[in-house]
């Protein structure tokens, strides 16, 4: 005991560098605040917490930018906790894509009375654990980011008790993101042993060293990428993703497809571009099978679809397995290494706010029909023509239909593929191709019903849209409208936020 | 220092965890299974430590006991509604969807 006291007396503290933390800090103190608020505000003033939270993101923001102003790239606990240019993007899109869902939500949950201030509170701390994520450059680091915005992501998937298939979406995402996370951290237990290191630059250096060669380095690479296929819906992995994304709450649901979603590949990207960059043999190949089960099996299955937020849940199983398509030709020269990762980070930015906006158009219709079924959508047109063409909008843009957002996307997976020039990449970028034209076939059957279709029940009263839900539409329309406008101002952002194994 | 021993057994018990979360249908079992792996990854992350000499290794332990008491948390909580709602925790008996 003596000891260890006498020891502690040693103890230094870590050198902290409160300014590059002023995001988490700023974030972690509005989740302590709303948390208060929400204890001494009455019932029928809860509203009140939404608003402070979504407050709280903006000024979360505000450091954000500040930081990217300065420019530095700044490194704590011994290279764990990295903020660069990647990590500030990432975090921006991550505040972004909160605030875009708290707009959607705030009227949802108020209307359903369901627990509103520990919806934001729970949203504002998965949000949290992604921002973490955005700068985690370090095995414990990645595993507590993942679990932070997890857990609350399990239960924000049951928000609604009462209902047997919010139960059934919750159970069925829990038990199948805590096997994932256990498969992954076996898997980062093994290139531990290997490496005898927890931190990815070093990991880096030892794995393209001849410590890569071991058979247990391709095991652990081999045991993380699963564990984070079922993150991102990858097929064989994905029988979660529809049934959580249909049981679920409808803002829940677009928060999980994009915001948990882009969180798995963000781990990815700095797992593989600095953690497992020496052995593309390994994680090449089994990237590129995933890829190509995940956009052919997630389109095909989509064809079927009857439900608007099922087949949603089967496209942005799809539309991952294109942003699967630059990990897969990565590893094979420098050129394809850089337009590899632009094209995953220019996807990931793209995608977020076509999916945001399609699926904030599935909740304005369903306050009306109270319904997602495909044929509800029968004569859209002739009583929300605003909805109907937002909605064309964003399926056209998921779709891939120049001039909009989605198009400039797939060209550049089409191009990170072409860059790396093996025959295997070439194939993927055929299979990517045939994809988009299958694709094509579902996004148009919902546009062919909003525009052609006459109504089903006959009841043409138009659709009221709450304002926070027409903002949330406004900002995710200008986006996908403007970058498929002015594609080069994304692909600079995506091109300044390079990771590389120094 | 015999590092194959603990592996092996760390292996095993991995297989044991996997196997029983995905033929068990009784929910409190596939959670007893999840810290199966969980173990299984602890005594392989303190096995490696103790072999490489670095304290990184228990470090990693001990975040992961604390966030899989989390996890657990969270899970019997879903259990729990699971029973309150359907008056049973047999697993497979859940699935009002498909396709």
């Amino acid at each position: 005991m003596h000891a260890v006291l006498a020891a502690a007396q040693t103890l230094k503290a870590p050198d902290l560098d409160y300014f590059a933390l002023a995001p988490e800090i700023v974030l972690t103190a509005v989740l302590v605040g709303i948390l208060l608020l929400d204890v001494f505000v009455d019932e029928t003033r809860k509203y009140l917490v939404t608003q402070v939270a979504g407050l709280g993101l903006l000024v979360s923001l505000v450091p954000v930018v500040a930081l990217a102003a300065n420019g530095a790239d700044r490194s704590m606990l011994g290279g764990a906790y990295v903020v660069d240019n990647f990590a500030l993007l990432v975090k921006a899109l991550f505040l972004a894509t909160g605030y875009v869902v708290l707009l959607m939500s705030s009227d949802y949950i108020g209307e359903g009375d369901y627990y509103e201030g520990e919806y934001s509170f729970l949203l504002l701390s998965s949000l949290l654990g992604m921002m973490v994520m955005g700068s985690s450059r370090d095995l414990i680091t990645i595993f507590v980011a993942l679990e932070l915005l997890s857990i609350p992501a399990y239960l924000l998937a049951g928000w609604r008790k009462r209902d047997l298939r919010s139960n059934e979406a919750c159970l069925k995402y829990y038990l199948l993101g805590v096997l994932a996370s256990a498969v992954m951290l076996y898997g980062m237990s093994l290139i531990f042993g290997a490496t005898g290191s927890t931190v990815l630059r070093t990991i880096g250096r030892e794995v393209g060293g001849s410590v890569g060669e071991e058979p247990i380095v391709t095991l652990g690479i081999f045991f993380i990428v699963v564990g984070f296929a079922f993150k991102v819906s990858a097929v064989p992995f994905h029988f979660w993703a529809p049934d959580t994304y249909e049981g679920a709450p409808t803002p829940v649901t677009a928060f999980l497809s994009v915001a948990s979603k882009a969180a798995g590949f963000v781990a990815l990207l700095q797992l593989v571009y600095i953690g497992f960059f020496g052995r593309e043999e390994v994680w090449g190949p089994l990237f590129w099978v995933l890829a190509a089960l995940t956009m052919t099996v997630g389109n095909l299955v989509a064809l079927r679809q009857t439900n608007v937020v099922r087949m949603l849940a089967y496209s942005s199983v799809a539309q991952a397995g294109y942003i699967l398509v630059p990990f897969a030709v990565a590893g094979s020269n420098p050129a394809a290494n850089a337009t590899a990762q632009t094209a995953a980070l220019v996807y990931l930015l793209i995608y977020a706010a076509m999916n945001l906006g399609a699926f904030a158009i599935v909740m304005a219709v369903a306050r009306k029909t109270r319904s997602a079924e495909i044929s509800s959508y029968g004569g859209l047109f002739t009583y929300a023509p605003g909805l109907t063409l937002l909605m064309s909008v964003f399926l056209f843009s998921l779709a891939g239909i120049p001039p909009l957002a989605g198009w400039f996307a797939k060209l550049y997976i089409f191009e990170s593929a072409l860059d790396a020039g093996t025959a295997a990449a070439v194939t993927l970028a055929v299979v990517a191709g045939l994809n988009a034209v299958i694709a094509l076939f579902y996004y148009s059957a919902v546009a062919k019903e909003m525009w052609m279709r006459p109504v089903p029940d006959g009841d043409t009263t138009p659709i009221p849209v709450p304002p926070a839900l027409a903002a949330a539409l406004a900002f995710t329309a200008i986006v996908v409208v403007a970058v498929g406008v002015y594609p080069q101002a994304f692909a600079r952002l995506g091109d300044l936020a390079q990771l590389t194994l120094r | 220092m015999y590092l194959n021993q603990f592996l092996l057994l760390a292996a095993f018990l991995f297989s044991v965890g996997v196997y029983g979360v995905l033929a068990r249908k009784n929910g409190v079992l596939v959670l007893m299974s999840i810290e199966l792996i969980l173990n299984a990854v602890n005594i392989n992350l303190v096995a490696f430590g103790a072999f490489h000499d670095t304290v990184a290794g228990q470090v990693f332990a001990l975040f992961v006991i604390a966030v899989a008491a989390a996890e657990v948390g969270v899970g019997l909580a879903i259990v729990l509604l699971i029973y309150r709602n359907r008056h049973s925790i047999d697993l497979s008996e859940v699935d009002l969807m498909k396709g």
